[in-house]
């Protein structure tokens, strides 16, 4: 499964990410730099978390309108697997890839900690090998992570089973709903403020994000043998 | 040459926490009559050889597609022709 990580000016977290994909899956993983536009050749993209543009305007929001955005989107509507982490997060919102929007912190710090989240839908290519309910540690670290959508939003993500995680205990940015990751209808795009990718080894302080690599790998592997 | 003066503001119905943060600190100066803040951005965008309809037009397209996000902000905007 090969996988690619798109570099924005301002990503700091592609390196991690690409880590990740190597020591957990030891799959092929690329960096794209964002003036590419073509992402044909890859099975799954993961947006990686940082300042892209410096967070100029809002977070995510100049991101959405490099070149390689149309290889993300067209990537999406093909059923290949697309996951925004953090800063990629809000680019997703704010391509309109998933619905929403973030918003400061409500306590308008940055929070950075190991935070516990639950698995509120495990039937995702991103979540399959969680149990449903399953209490996770994963860390966060966002100064806007405070996801935010109106009531009629709202009661659609949970008809559609569209919330993914939710921060467990007290809410660490004021997100609706205490929502940490969605997911889209078809539930191959997924965004989330938790940072998988640093939770994959002990000395990290949990190894709860493996799974989320894992499932992907699982997902694309029965895929490719359906196919 | 035009010059449109932006302002973007988070919509009322979301919660604007500097703004809150400001209040109590208005508050806590003395000004008690203070009874709502709320924080926005301002931006000037100058438009060249256009007339004032594509002006208008211009600014009323960047506005919804990239200087405001209508999922919780307003925008709006004033034109004025300038040498």
């Amino acid at each position: 499964m090969r996988f690619a990580v798109p570099i924005f000016p301002g990503s700091n977290c592609d390196i991690d990410c690409i880590k990740a994909v190597e020591d957990v899956l030891g799959e092929p993983v690329s960096p794209v730099w964002h003036q590419e536009s073509d992402l044909s050749g890859y099975d799954a993209v993961i947006l990686p978390g940082g300042f892209s543009y410096g967070d100029y305007l809002r977070s995510g929001a100049l991101a959405q309108f490099s070149p390689i955005m149309k290889g993300v989107v067209k990537a999406a509507q093909e059923g290949k697997l697309v996951i925004g982490i953090c800063n990629g997060f809000q680019m997703l919102l704010e391509m309109g890839l998933l619905p929403g929007a973030m918003l400061q912190n409500d306590h308008l710090k940055f929070r950075c900690d190991i935070q516990e989240l639950t698995v509120s839908l495990n039937e995702t290519p991103f979540t399959s090998l969680y149990e449903q309910n399953e209490s996770i540690r994963i860390p966060i670290a966002h100064g806007q992570g405070n996801y935010f959508c109106d009531d009629k939003t709202r009661q659609e993500l949970e008809e559609h089973d569209q919330i993914v995680f939710r921060y467990q205990g007290e809410n660490p940015n004021g997100s609706t709903a205490a929502i940490a990751g969605i997911c889209n209808r078809e539930r191959n795009v997924l965004g989330m403020m938790p940072h998988p990718e640093r939770a994959i080894v002990e000395w990290m302080g949990s190894v709860d994000g493996v799974r989320l690599f894992q499932s992907m790998l699982k997902h694309g592997e029965e895929n490719h043998g359906a196919a | 040459m035009y010059k449109a003066i932006i302002d973007v503001t988070l919509k009322q119905s979301v919660l604007d926490p500097q703004g809150v943060a400001v209040k109590g600190s208005l508050h806590s100066l003395g000004y008690e009559s203070v009874s709502d803040v709320r924080i926005g951005k301002r931006m000037e965008v100058i438009l060249e050889s256009v007339t004032l309809a594509e002006a208008e037009r211009d600014i009323e397209e960047i506005c919804k597609k990239v200087l405001s996000n209508p999922v919780i902000e307003d925008f709006s905007y004033q034109l004025e022709e300038v040498a």
